[in-house]
């Protein structure tokens, strides 16, 4: 329970079909520990921010649920924050909602609600799982609400998390949430969405890193680097690779004909190259660490529709095993604009969720 | 957050109670006394004058309060001048501390603490820092004791104030307050003692023990919250840290809380009373607990001495295991436990004094308070021992993932 309309839904959903329910808030992240990054008047509506865990436990108490704030700050950190910090320094745009959903909420999450005697979790993601007796397997679909869907975030669950976790708004639209939680006269139902990734504030990840390295007393080695195009003549200078991703165009401060966007960042030389807008298009990815939810892995060449980002259209391709699997290379119909490194690849049949892996 | 402007919000629903309810955490707090409730009631309704009102209202006030006094002085062996009722133990350590710091006469000044006191303590002295005052924080050892020598060697020309706390509130360790206070008497440094664990567990004689300041708190020995005590012994120089009304001899303004005093009152003399027989008692069943857990459960161990304790308390390493999944899972099943320090979110952080003792994040993680009360019997550790077996193997089965099991 996040404190948000999404999961307090959930819990009054679960809560009114008599089930025993148990809530529980995972606190990740400290929103004080990094003071120069929140701004005047404080930190609001991100999550584990105080006002969040109150707005979580009022819905408990609420709901007569027994509620618990589990301290997962360690765990995040480690497996989430510093990967995510890693990735940037190592020229890649990461996700951290996948590592967080991969390594802590469907995983030492599901276990500890196991461990205390649950027999299954409930999250308020927008997305849809069910057993296929055919297949033998579990399925994830797409979330009714096609603005909503998360499934590009869940690509990494394995069968056995799928089996023990419930998406019970997967059917519903956002606006009917709302509706659910009025009448279920749930306190947040008029709670505006977060929209940003949780522990960063205001989106600026690159403001991040930088307390964040100030704050170990680590110096970002030799950040600074020449901003390059693709013939390699030097047209400016940056302040670290980690400002910049593929597609970016504001930030580069450098004058050119034409629009200029970032094609590539090269971490070991500190160089990033820009380009044109169609020096962005690219044919082909392939996909590392790939996970296959609602099929097997594929044999031969499958027809789907990926998703390279998460507000991307979902466009045709071949999916094409490649010679290493769980690799699997990727051919579109038409170049997509932006291939970006350290996002995910989704594999898609319609509303189903085949799998998806890492962009290489 | 606010419910839209008008609309009613449904009636909260009861929480969700299913299973009877084994409380094991008297160090967090304890319930009201039945003995406690029977003065309690008739004094809210029929005691309010105010105790500093000159007419007969006032007077029955009064008279009640220094009733109370008297009581709760024959608990720590002084004088009933010697102490001032205020809101609970963090008043009284602030007062204690602020107090005693402030009024002494000195341009530079030193305060000795130690490592493993409660945060009503550390915290004054992290403010008292910011103020410009030193302070050192003495280390405990592995078994969770002070070592008086630390404590002397501590001491500097411009030591004002040592505040070393009775009795452990995590691992209920006694602290060897006497011999602390023969170094502070030599030293001319007055002595703050943190008593709010030992009062009505272990006897307290503040005379004996040498201290010249000394918190209890109401509510750990069955009185309500909201009411505490702080001994001042005759001619300690202490400031004033809230101003107002001239109450309990100008040393903390406020309205005197009658009903609470008395609660107090009635609530010190049966601790007095029945010290050593409920001690025997609880330290029998803390005992018991402890073996049961050692012997039914792998990888445990209890966490500081085991010879210089209060009758009351265990701490246990569960090693491998979250305390944090414990405690749920022990709550779900009826039994009030707790594991480390509650953060403002309620998330539970590694407790401090388990770190200062030399747990490693892991063990404190790992590790389970249980502090046993009045209401505790023989059957009631037994079920307690068979949950914590439980929900040690369903845990550590499932332990690393979940998903090697499914």
């Amino acid at each position: 329970m996040s404190g948000g309309v999404d999961s307090s839904v959930v819990a009054g959903l679960l809560r009114r079909r008599g089930q025993p329910v148990v809530g529980l808030t995972m606190q990740l992240w400290n929103q004080r520990r990094l003071p120069e990054l929140v701004p005047e008047g404080g930190a609001t509506g991100r999550c584990c921010s105080l006002d969040d865990v109150y707005d979580a436990r009022f819905v408990a108490q609420h709901l007569g649920i027994p509620y618990y704030v589990l301290n997962f700050e360690d765990r995040f950190e480690q497996q989430v924050v510093r990967p995510f910090i890693d990735e940037y320094l190592a020229g890649r745009t990461p996700i951290p909602c996948t590592l967080c959903n991969n390594f802590i909420k469907f995983d030492q999450f599901l276990d500890l609600a196991a461990g205390v005697g649950a027999s299954r979790i409930a999250t308020g993601h927008y997305a849809r799982v069910g057993f296929d007796e055919s297949s033998g397997r579990y399925q994830l679909r797409r979330g009714v609400d096609q603005a909503k869907d998360q499934t590009y975030f869940l690509f990494g669950l394995t069968q056995q998390q799928l089996a023990h976790t419930d998406f019970p708004l997967g059917g519903f639209t956002k606006p009917q949430v709302r509706e659910l939680a009025r009448e279920l006269g749930l306190p947040v139902a008029d709670k505006p969405d977060s929209q940003e990734i949780c522990f960063v504030p205001n989106g600026d990840y690159a403001a991040f890193i930088d307390a964040y390295f100030r704050e170990r007393g680590i110096a970002a080695d030799r950040a600074q680097g020449e901003i390059v195009d693709t013939a390699g003549r030097v047209l400016g200078e940056h302040q670290g690779v980690h400002h910049f991703t593929v597609g970016q165009r504001r930030g580069l401060r450098v004058a050119a004909g034409e629009p200029l966007y970032v094609i590539a960042t090269e971490q070991h030389a500190q160089r990033v190259i820009v380009g044109s807008n169609d020096q962005l298009l690219r044919p082909r990815l392939h996909a590392g660490q790939v996970n296959w939810i609602s099929i097997a892995p594929i044999q031969q060449p499958v027809r789907a529709q990926v998703k390279i980002r998460n507000k991307h259209e979902a466009a045709p391709a071949t999916l094409d095993p490649a010679a290493d699997p769980p690799r699997v290379e990727i051919v579109f119909d038409q170049p997509q604009r932006a291939v970006t490194p350290g996002q995910a690849a989704v594999f898609y049949d319609g509303d189903l969720v085949l799998g998806g892996g890492w962009i290489e | 957050m606010q419910s839209p402007a008008g609309a009613p919000l449904a009636p909260y629903l009861k929480l969700v109670v299913e299973v009877t309810r084994y409380y094991f955490d008297h160090n967090a707090t304890t319930p009201v006394s039945a003995a406690v409730l029977e003065v309690l009631v008739p004094a809210l309704l029929e005691v309010y004058g105010n105790a500093s009102s000159i007419h007969r209202d006032g007077q029955l006030a009064r008279q009640r309060l220094e009733i109370a006094r008297r009581q709760t002085a024959a608990l720590l062996h002084c004088d009933p001048k010697e102490l001032v009722f205020l809101s609970g133990g963090t008043e009284a350590d602030n007062l204690a501390i602020f107090g005693s710091v402030k009024a002494h006469p000195g341009a530079r000044k030193h305060v000795i603490t130690t490592a493993i006191e409660h945060p009503a303590v550390l915290n004054p002295a992290r403010q008292l820092e910011r103020e410009g005052v030193e302070v050192t924080y003495v280390p405990a050892g592995p078994d969770g004791l002070i070592h008086p020598d630390d404590v002397r060697r501590a001491l500097r020309a411009e030591t004002v104030l040592i505040s070393v706390m009775h009795v452990n509130n995590e691992l209920g360790t006694i602290q060897p307050i006497e011999e602390i206070a023969k170094i502070a008497r030599e030293a001319g440094v007055l002595l703050h003692a943190d008593g709010v664990q030992a009062a009505g567990k272990i006897p307290v004689d503040v005379k004996a023990l040498g201290v010249d300041l000394y918190s209890i708190s109401g509510h750990k020995l069955y009185a309500p919250k909201g009411i505490g005590a702080l001994y001042v012994k005759n001619g300690t120089k202490l400031s004033p840290t809230q101003f107002g009304g001239r109450h309990e001899r100008e040393r903390r303004a406020g309205t005197e809380n009658v009903p609470g005093a008395v609660a107090l009152g009635v609530a010190a003399e049966a601790a007095a009373s029945d010290l050593t027989d409920e001690s025997s008692r609880i330290a029998a069943l803390r005992d018991r607990l402890e073996r049961g857990i050692l012997d039914r459960v792998p990888a445990t161990g209890v966490n500081g001495s085991v010879a210089h304790r209060g009758p009351n308390t265990s701490n246990i390493h569960f090693d491998g295991l979250e305390g944090e999944a414990m405690v749920i899972s022990l709550d779900l099943k009826g039994f009030a436990v707790s594991s480390g320090a509650a953060c403002s979110s309620g998330a539970v952080e590694p407790s401090h004094v388990l770190l200062a003792i030399g747990l490693s994040r892991e063990q404190a993680r790992a590790s389970l308070r249980f502090s046993l009360g009045r209401s505790n019997t023989e059957q009631q550790v037994d079920a307690l021992i068979e949950a914590i077996a439980e929900s040690a193997a369903q845990l550590r089965h499932l332990s690393p993932t979940y998903t090697a099991r499914a």
